[in-house]
């Protein structure tokens, strides 16, 4: 299930699998350990944490969206509807399709429902 | 009034990764995969469907439905309905036959939820898959995991609920068969039915428009949705929520995410509509229960959870 692919802008530390990271949620001040490999949210929920809000777990939904603040992590796929180019330079990403090659401290703010909607977009453009 | 749509023919669904989701949707659903296109759409059908595919996956950089197609019953209706979807106001799109492979022409239109639907009359019959049509057997030996029977409905998310209500039933020739009703009076729900099933497609209110909720898939029996519960966890696949019951359409269910995030259902047995049935009336205070008849709450995933 988590494979990660080599994020664009961040270069593969070469962490073997299976080491533990440390990753932890500025926020609630909450921290847990992350296997090499494992996405970032599967690991929070392993522990019975919630301090980043779990949706579809696939890259899709855009609910578990948080900021990486210091350490780096490779990439799975993710919506571009959720995270555009300009998102991910900023290192705003999905929780569920991040994969710690370092400890990371990450921060998910509450998101205002109404911020959803205003990234409006139609699906009728170039569905063939 | 029934105007010649017959069935939910096909849906295409966009994925972010096209091996993930052929693997999801085939080994662990139990659809077939009967063809692919050179833009790289892998064609799907349930092996009780006589028609040659339901589903189609497309990849893409954000997940969600594309478009879902009703089959008429001739190329007449389709021509007569288009007419009428003029009339009504909705934007027209022909789409020429074969631009989805074994495909007659399309009617794409857009509904007041912002979604894109299509009405077409003809596509290649290769049968029920493994059986086909002359003394048939119950069923085909080798079907995988869930082993889906037919491709059933789609649940979306939009405004203008009253509006797509007004299309459908109207020029469409559906029946409402479930709503949601807010203390305001407001319908923020619509189940509607173009055949006996409890519904071919739904509707909840959303201030988005044309956002995608779930593709659902039948099967035959309560085992075999707990059957499909113990494959999800094999499979370590995201599951939203159940084994459970539905208080609207009382069907028995579970959802789960496909590996690009979008919400696909499996679900047995449930109520039937006729035309001459007044629909069946929920209260909104009673929400959690309509959803999730044993929980009775409702998740926050159900409401905000889309693709
Ligand atoms: S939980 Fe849906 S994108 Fe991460
Ligand atoms: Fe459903």
């Amino acid at each position: 299930m988590d494979s990660a692919l080599p994020c664009l802008k961040k270069s593969d530390g070469g962490r073997p699998m299976g080491e533990f990271l440390q990753v932890t949620e500025q926020c609630s001040g909450q921290s847990f350990r992350c296997k090499s490999g494992q996405s970032v949210l599967k690991a929070m929920e392993q522990q019975g944490l919630k301090c980043v809000p779990v949706g579809c777990r696939g890259g899709g939904c855009g609910f578990c969206k948080v900021t990486v603040l210091s350490g780096q992590y490779s990439c799975g796929k993710m919506s571009r509807m959720h995270v555009p180019p300009e998102a991910l330079a900023q290192d705003q990403v999905l929780a569920c399709r991040i994969y710690p090659l370092t400890d990371l401290i990450i921060e998910c703010r509450p998101q205002q429902p109404a911020a959803r909607h205003t990234n409006e977009h139609t699906t009728t453009k170039a569905m063939r | 009034m029934k105007k010649g749509v017959m069935r939910p023919g096909h849906v295409q669904i966009r994925v972010l990764d096209m091996d993930e989701a052929v693997k999801h949707y085939s080994d662990l659903l139990g659809l077939i995969e009967m063809d692919r296109d050179d833009q790289g759409r892998v064609y799907l059908k349930a092996w009780t469907e006589v028609d040659k595919f339901s589903v189609v996956l497309r990849e893409a950089d954000e997940p969600g439905m594309d478009f879902m197609a009703f089959k008429c019953l001739s190329e007449e209706v389709v021509d007569q309905l288009r007419g009428e979807l003029a009339a009504f106001g909705c934007e027209i799109e022909d789409v020429p036959e074969g631009e989805l492979k074994d495909c007659g022409r399309r009617v794409r239109f857009i509904a007041p939820t912002g979604h894109a639907f299509e009405i077409f009359a003809t596509k290649k019959q290769t049968g029920k898959w493994g059986v086909g049509n002359h003394n048939p057997e119950a069923w085909p030996r080798g079907l995988e995991g869930m082993k889906a029977t037919r491709f059933d409905h789609c649940l979306l998310y939009g405004p203008n609920l009253d509006e797509t209500l007004n299309l459908f039933r109207d020029v469409l020739g559906f029946d409402l068969a479930e709503q949601v009703i807010a203390p305001d009076g407001k319908r923020v729900a619509q189940f509607l039915t173009v055949s006996t099933k409890a519904h071919d497609i739904a509707f909840i209110h959303h201030e988005e428009p044309g956002k995608f909720h779930h593709a659902s898939f039948f099967l035959e029996t309560w085992q075999d949705v707990l059957k499909a519960a113990d494959l999800l966890s094999m499979t370590d696949t995201s599951i939203d929520i159940g084994p459970t019951r539905h208080g609207l359409t009382h069907g028995q269910t579970i959802y789960f995410f496909d590996p690009s995030g979008n919400r696909n259902e499996v679900f047995a047995g449930g109520d039937y509509h006729y035309p001459d049935h007044e629909p069946v009336t929920w209260d909104a205070e009673e929400l959690g229960k309509a959803i999730f008849y044993h929980d009775r709450a409702l998740n926050e995933r159900f409401l905000s959870v889309l693709t």
